[in-house]
């Protein structure tokens, strides 16, 4: 996956989530609970829906680093060229 | 019943404070009690004095009160004295300012030293305190700072842009705002820049028990949400509860997950662990399993109070992920917020090596009423017993009167007898609904419960359509009221529906304008609207329905909406008008 797939599958991800995300407005290194005002349960939803999406497993560990946007798109592009 | 209790055995590294249940409950009195407070030295009653200044001024004086963990990774400790000194600051910053006794002060903020510094320093100002959660979205802080003719608030430059700087002109009463972190926003001033110039002597005016300290805010069914009036006698409650249902000791480190823009946030948040001179452990950060198990380790917390969304959170991760921490500091775990099902209870005593203990109140309580007890046996999914001082009961009745349940077992209201010293005093301009809260001499809870034969009370459900989720109670009403004024939304009615983490969650269902279709589009439209005017109240799930099933007055029936989603009968729909 590209680093633009990988972006572009976020954003379809998180707007299940909090539908008025624009994803050019978020700094790729904060926090994206705090920059898009998600709880704990719409976090889980986000990462869920990118799981289901790219038909990674999400891990617990894996959940912890997804935070951030560039640790999103970092994620998906690399599992998959390890796979 | 299927769930054995957990028997206690009395091998823990300290003495329970609460040792023969029966005994201390018969011989308890709030009179005896007060002996544990030291009270102002020129006689009165002042919570911050209690929580800060005594220790302050004694052998506790350079212990850790607060523990303040960052985002960031670094910590910030402030000692009894060094918060005894920044509050006299922030008193003095709120004199200057021109707020005194009785005015309101608010925090928009999560976790971060600041808050205690306003809390602390605001009582000792005898203004009172009214913390505001910053998940909110414009509307309820909207609504909330009216209701309580807030004149001071203390936020970030952030919060302020997102929810608060549109309200101004709405808000004529809100003189002053504060903001913490550098560059303030037109219309606030710094936070620090004022602290910096402020003296570090202050001398707490005479305050009497009866002065108004602390406004909560809660929701009810119907209508706009209800200030909840607490006074400065509440810290007695604060602080015999924490010892009995908490088990605190001076010594221990503490630390409440519960944020602090509710009413947990505040009462065992702030006041009862600092009366108790133990060390407050403060953490930033969003909920992440690791982290909590971290801050568990590392801090050598040895007294948790936390919630049922947490600990079933951290249940989904394993109990092996908990025994790769170092937990052996811990010594009671307590939670509260929504009813724990015995599955957590028993999960606590295989990966913590200890069970969790369920206890119940409410905003209005001020207090810890109902108590599982660290020397007591669990019986898992009860809430245990009622502390000492506090009696309750279950009645039923209607408007006209209420009596108490003679049957063990009988659900009824959950209810009890006023006197406590953390009971609310009014709901802020509606002595009507204060009026209607008591009954025969009860205090009704809104909570159905039933009682076994050995004292212990289990949760049923709300008695009315409240919803709880993660642990705040949410207003179906408000976020009726918030979608209504979106131009496609003729009518909505709000449910919480049952979710296995947070408990429930918020669902509403809407009925569209004519010339509206039920696309996708829109549905997202309004779970985006939803959540811009309410933050972390927004339902975060939306259908549609053009037959929304009314009452012969014309409301909604939220009850048989919530039958529906749960697949139950509907049960007496007698006074139900089908369709318009």
């Amino acid at each position: 996956m590209t680093p633009d797939e990988a972006r572009e599958m976020i954003r379809a991800a998180l707007v299940t989530v909090a539908p008025d995300v624009v994803l050019d407005e978020v700094d790729p290194d904060a926090d994206l609970r705090e920059e898009l005002d998600l709880d704990s349960i719409d976090f889980q939803a986000y990462t869920a829906e990118l799981a289901r999406r790219s038909g990674l497993a999400v891990t617990e560990d894996d959940q912890r680093r997804l935070t951030t946007l560039a640790a999103g798109v970092d994620f998906l592009t690399r599992a998959r060229t390890h796979c | 019943m299927g769930w054995e209790p957990i028997r206690k055995r009395r091998t823990g590294p300290v003495e329970p404070n609460l040792v023969d249940y029966e005994r201390v409950y018969a011989g308890f009195s709030w009179d005896e009690a007060r002996s544990q407070l030291t009270g102002l030295p020129g006689g009165g009653l002042n919570i911050a004095y209690e929580a800060v200044d005594r220790h302050a001024a004694g052998a506790s004086r350079d212990r850790g009160a607060l523990r303040c963990r960052g985002r960031g990774g670094h910590t910030t400790e402030l000692t009894y004295d060094e918060l005894r000194r920044a509050t006299n600051r922030f008193a003095n910053v709120l004199r200057e300012l021109g707020a005194g006794k009785g005015d309101r002060v608010a925090t928009l903020l999560g976790r971060v030293p600041e808050l205690y510094v306003t809390a602390i320093g605001a009582l000792k100002n005898t203004s009172v305190y009214a913390p505001l959660f910053s998940a909110f979205g414009p509307e309820p802080v909207r609504e909330r700072l009216r209701l309580g003719d807030v004149r001071v608030l203390v936020t970030t430059p952030q919060l302020y842009r997102k929810r608060v700087a549109q309200l101004r002109d709405s808000l004529p009463a809100l003189e002053h705002v504060l903001v913490i972190g550098d560059d303030p926003p037109a219309g606030t001033r710094s936070f620090a820049e004022a602290m910096a110039r402020a003296g570090d002597e202050f001398t707490i005016p005479p305050t009497s028990p009866d002065d108004m300290a602390l406004l909560h805010f809660t929701s009810g069914t119907t209508g706009k949400p209800k200030g909840a009036v607490h006074v400065h006698g509440a810290v007695l409650a604060h602080h015999v509860t924490a010892a009995y249902a908490l088990d605190l000791h001076a010594g221990d480190v503490y630390w409440c997950t519960a944020d602090p823009g509710w009413v947990t946030g505040t009462s065992y948040g702030i006041i009862a662990p600092l009366t108790h001179g133990v060390t407050v452990i403060v953490d930033a950060s969003d909920f992440d399993s690791h982290g909590w198990y971290e801050v568990l380790q590392d801090e050598r917390v040895t007294v948790w109070y936390t919630a049922p969304t947490a600990l079933r959170m951290l249940m989904r991760s394993g109990a092996e992920l908990a025994k790769r921490y170092d937990l052996s500091a811990l010594r009671f775990v307590a939670s509260v917020g929504e009813p724990l099902n015995p599955e957590v209870v028993v999960w606590g005593q295989e990966a913590l090596g200890l069970p969790v203990h369920d206890n119940w109140w409410q905003t209005e309580t001020g207090a810890i009423m109902i108590s599982n007890y660290a020397a007591e046996d669990v019986r898992p999914g009860s809430m245990g017993r009622p502390i000492p001082g506090v009696e309750a009961g279950i009645v039923t009745g209607d408007g006209d009167g209420v009596t108490e349940v003679g049957d063990p077992e009988a659900v009824g209201e959950l209810a009890l007898r006023p006197g406590w010293p953390s009971m609310f005093r009014g709901y802020l301009h509606d002595d009507k609904r204060y009026a209607e809260s008591f009954v025969d001499g009860w205090y009704l809870t809104g909570d159905l419960a039933r009682r076994d034969p050995d004292g212990y009370y289990w949760f049923v459900g709300r008695a009315d359509d409240v919803i709880k989720s993660a642990g705040h109670l949410v207003g179906p009403f408000e976020v009726e009221s918030a979608l209504m004024e979106h131009p496609a939304v003729a009518e909505a009615g709000v449910i919480g529906k049952p979710d296995p983490v947070v408990g429930e969650v918020v669902k509403a269902f809407v009925t569209l304008r004519e010339g509206h279709d039920p696309t996708e589009e829109l549905r997202a439209e309004l779970v985006a609207f939803g959540r811009r005017r309410l933050g972390a109240v927004a339902p975060k799930e939306i259908a549609f329905d053009q037959h929304l099933p009314h009452t012969r007055s014309g409301k909604v029936m939220r009850r048989l909406l919530k039958s529906r989603e749960l697949g139950l009968p509907e049960g007496d729909t007698s006074t139900l008008e089908v369709g318009r």
